[in-house]
C-alpha cells in the first residue's frame, strides 16, 4: 500500500521535474542559425570550390596529373617566338598559351591534391560552396581567360609556325650543306 | 442570450439556429486551430532551443495559412482497396463528434451554443462518439497500421472515459447540477469559489474538499489528455511505430479535418476542465465592467477569461507533449486501471460521504 502511494507520488512529482526543465528551455535562446541570412564561420582549412588565377597559370599540367578523378583538363599551345605570353606575378616569363582549362565540379572530390603541386600557387580552394546547378554540364567551369576566337588563333599561329619551321628544316635538308667534321675523325692527341 | 439576439436580428427561428450553430466554428474553432498549430510549433521549437517557422510573415505567423493553402491544393487520394463509403464518412464523423462538444461549452454567460441541462454528460458522450469515427477510419483504410492505431485509440478512449466520468460525477454530487452554465454561475465571485478550491460553499467541508479536488483535477486532466490522444498518451498515432495511426492513408482536406478535430478536441477538453474546476468563464478577480458600470462589457470579459484559461491548458498539453516520452500500452492501461480509477473512486466515496452528512 505504501509502495502504491509512493509510486503515484513519484510518478506525478517526476512529471513536474520534467516540466520544470522544459519550461526553463522555453526561455533559452535558440541555437538555430538562420542559414541563408546568417552563416557559420567556415573552418580555416575548408575545401570548397576551386579557383584558378589564370594570370599566374603557366599551363604546366601538374594539377591535372595530380587529380585522382581527372576532373581537370588542360590544353596548351606554345607561344610563337616574339609573341608576349605574359608574366607570372613573381616575374617569370610564361611560355605557353592555356587554351583550355576546364574543371568539372561534378567530378571533383575536393581533395585539394591539385593545390599542392602548383608551382605558382595559382589554383586554390575558395569559400564558395553554394553552386548547385540543374544540369551537370553547367558544373564544368571554364577558367581559361582567352576568348574562343583567340584560342583558335593561337592554335593556328602555332600550327603555322610549326609548318614554317618544318618547311625551313626541309629546305635545309634538301640543300647541300658541308657536313661538320665528325668527332671520331679528329686526330687523336 | 445570443440566440435571442440573432432571433431579433433575423426575425426567423431557422436563421438564428443556423447562425448560432455556425458561430463556434467560425469565430472559435477555425481561428483557434490556426493559432494552435502555429503555437504548438513555436512552443515545441523553443522548448528544444530551436526557432520554429520563421520564414512566412513575421516570425512565421502566416505559416499555418500557407499550410492550409497547400492542403487545399492537395490531391484527395483514396486507396484502391479502401472501404470507400466508410473512408469518406470517417473524417466527417470525427469532426462532427468534436464539434458537437462545442455546442454545450459555455464560452461566456451570453454565449453558449445550447443551454442543455445535461451539459457535462452531453460533452462526454459527444467526445465518446469520436471513437466510432476513429475506428471507421482505421478499418476502412485497409492498412494494418491504421487499424492497429484505431484499435489502440478505441481501447484508450474507452478506458480513460471511466476516470473522467468518475471525477465529473463527484463534481455533480457537490453541485447537484449537470448544466455547465449553472455550474459556471455557481463558481462566481473570486477564485476561491472555484471548484478546485472546494467550491462556493464555506465551512469545514470546503477545506476537506481542497486536497480532494486538487487530486481530482489532476486525474481529470490526465484522463482527458489521454482521451484526445496527446503525448504521452499518443500511442494511437505513435509516429515511430504506426506511421501516424488511423489517419495514415488520408490526404488533403480529409487529413485537415482530422487535424482540425484534434485541435478542436484539445480545446474542448481544456474547456471542460476549466468549466468544472476553474470557474468556467468567471474572472478570478472581478470584472472591469462592474468597476466602470458598463454591464455590456461583462460577457466579453468572460469570453476572454474562458479562452485564456482554455488556451493555458492547451499550452500545458503542449508542454507535457514536449516533456514526456510515450507510454507503452501496458503502462497506459496500468496508469488508468491501477491508479486513476481507484483513486477517483476513493475520492468519489469521500465526497459522497461529506455531501450526505
Amino acid at each position: 500500500m505504501k509502495e502504491y502511494f509512493k509510486n503515484a507520488w513519484s510518478g506525478l512529482f517526476t512529471v513536474f521535474i520534467g516540466m520544470k526543465i522544459t519550461f526553463k528551455h522555453l526561455f533559452v535562446p535558440a541555437v538555430t542559425i538562420q542559414y541563408p541570412d546568417e552563416r557559420l564561420q567556415l573552418p580555416e582549412r575548408e575545401r570548397n570550390r576551386l579557383y584558378v588565377n589564370m594570370d599566374d597559370c603557366i599551363g604546366c599540367d601538374q594539377c591535372a596529373r595530380a587529380c585522382p578523378v581527372d576532373c581537370i583538363t588542360i590544353e596548351t599551345v606554345k607561344g610563337v617566338p616574339g609573341e608576349d605570353v605574359g608574366k607570372t606575378s613573381n616575374g617569370k616569363r610564361k611560355a605557353l598559351w592555356v587554351t583550355k582549362f576546364d574543371i568539372d565540379f561534378a567530378k571533383c572530390c575536393y581533395c585539394q591534391l591539385c593545390v599542392f603541386p602548383c608551382p605558382t600557387e595559382c589554383i586554390y580552394m575558395t569559400d564558395v560552396f553554394e553552386f548547385s546547378e540543374l544540369k551537370r554540364e553547367n558544373l564544368i567551369y571554364d577558367f581559361a581567360t582567352l576568348s574562343l576566337q583567340e584560342r583558335e588563333e593561337k592554335k593556328i599561329n602555332y600550327a603555322k609556325f610549326e609548318a614554317e619551321k618544318a618547311a625551313e628544316k626541309a629546305a635545309v635538308k634538301a640543300a647541300p650543306v658541308n657536313k661538320p667534321v665528325d668527332n671520331q675523325e679528329l686526330p687523336k692527341p | 442570450m445570443i440566440y435571442d439576439f440573432f432571433f431579433k436580428l433575423t426575425g426567423s427561428n431557422f436563421l438564428a439556429d443556423v447562425i448560432q450553430s455556425l458561430l463556434p466554428l467560425f469565430i472559435f474553432i477555425l481561428p483557434f486551430a490556426l493559432f494552435a498549430v502555429l503555437f504548438e510549433r513555436k512552443v515545441s521549437a523553443h522548448m528544444q532551443d530551436r526557432l520554429g517557422p520563421m520564414r512566412v510573415g513575421y516570425h512565421g505567423i502566416l505559416q499555418t495559412i500557407a499550410d492550409i493553402l497547400k492542403l487545399i491544393q492537395k490531391e484527395d487520394i483514396i486507396p484502391t482497396l479502401a472501404d470507400k463509403p466508410l473512408f469518406n464518412i470517417a473524417p466527417v464523423l470525427v469532426f462532427a463528434g468534436s464539434y458537437a462538444a462545442f455546442a454545450a461549452i459555455p464560452f461566456s454567460s451570453a454565449f453558449i451554443g445550447s443551454n442543455i441541462d445535461l451539459g457535462v454528460i452531453f460533452i462526454i458522450a459527444a467526445s465518446g462518439f469520436v471513437v466510432a469515427g476513429i475506428l471507421m477510419a482505421g478499418w476502412s483504410s485497409n492498412n494494418k497500421y491504421s487499424l492497429l492505431g484505431a484499435m489502440r485509440s478505441a481501447a484508450q478512449i474507452i478506458s480513460y472515459e471511466i476516470p473522467t466520468v468518475l471525477v465529473v460525477l463527484s463534481i455533480i454530487m457537490i453541485t447537484g447540477t449537470t448544466n455547465l452554465l449553472t455550474l459556471s454561475e455557481m463558481q462566481t465571485g473570486h477564485f476561491w469559489n472555484w471548484m478546485i478550491f472546494g467550491g462556493p460553499q464555506m465551512g469545514l467541508a470546503k477545506f476537506i474538499f481542497i486536497p480532494i479536488m486538487i487530486i481530482n483535477f489532476v486525474i481529470i486532466y490526465i484522463s482527458t489528455l489521454a482521451e484526445v490522444n496527446r503525448t504521452p498518451f499518443d500511442i494511437p498515432e505513435a509516429e515511430s511505430e504506426l506511421v501516424s495511426g488511423y489517419h495514415t492513408e488520408y490526404s488533403g482536406m480529409k487529413f485537415a479535418m482530422f487535424f482540425l478535430s484534434e485541435y478542436a478536441n484539445m480545446f474542448a477538453v481544456s474547456a471542460i476542465v476549466t468549466a468544472l474546476f476553474l470557474g468556467g468563464y468567471q474572472s478570478p478577480v472581478g470584472y472591469l465592467g462592474n468597476l466602470f458600470g458598463a454591464h455590456w462589457l461583462i460577457p466579453i470579459e468572460q469570453f476572454f477569461w474562458f479562452t485564456a484559461k482554455g488556451i493555458f491548458f492547451v499550452f500545458v498539453q503542449m508542454w507535457l507533449r514536449w516533456t514526456l516520452p510515450r507510454l507503452r500500452v501496458d503502462q497506459l492501461m496500468a496508469l488508468c486501471w491501477k491508479y486513476l480509477i481507484p483513486i477517483a473512486f476513493v475520492n468519489l466515496l469521500i465526497i459522497g460521504l461529506i455531501t450526505v452528512l
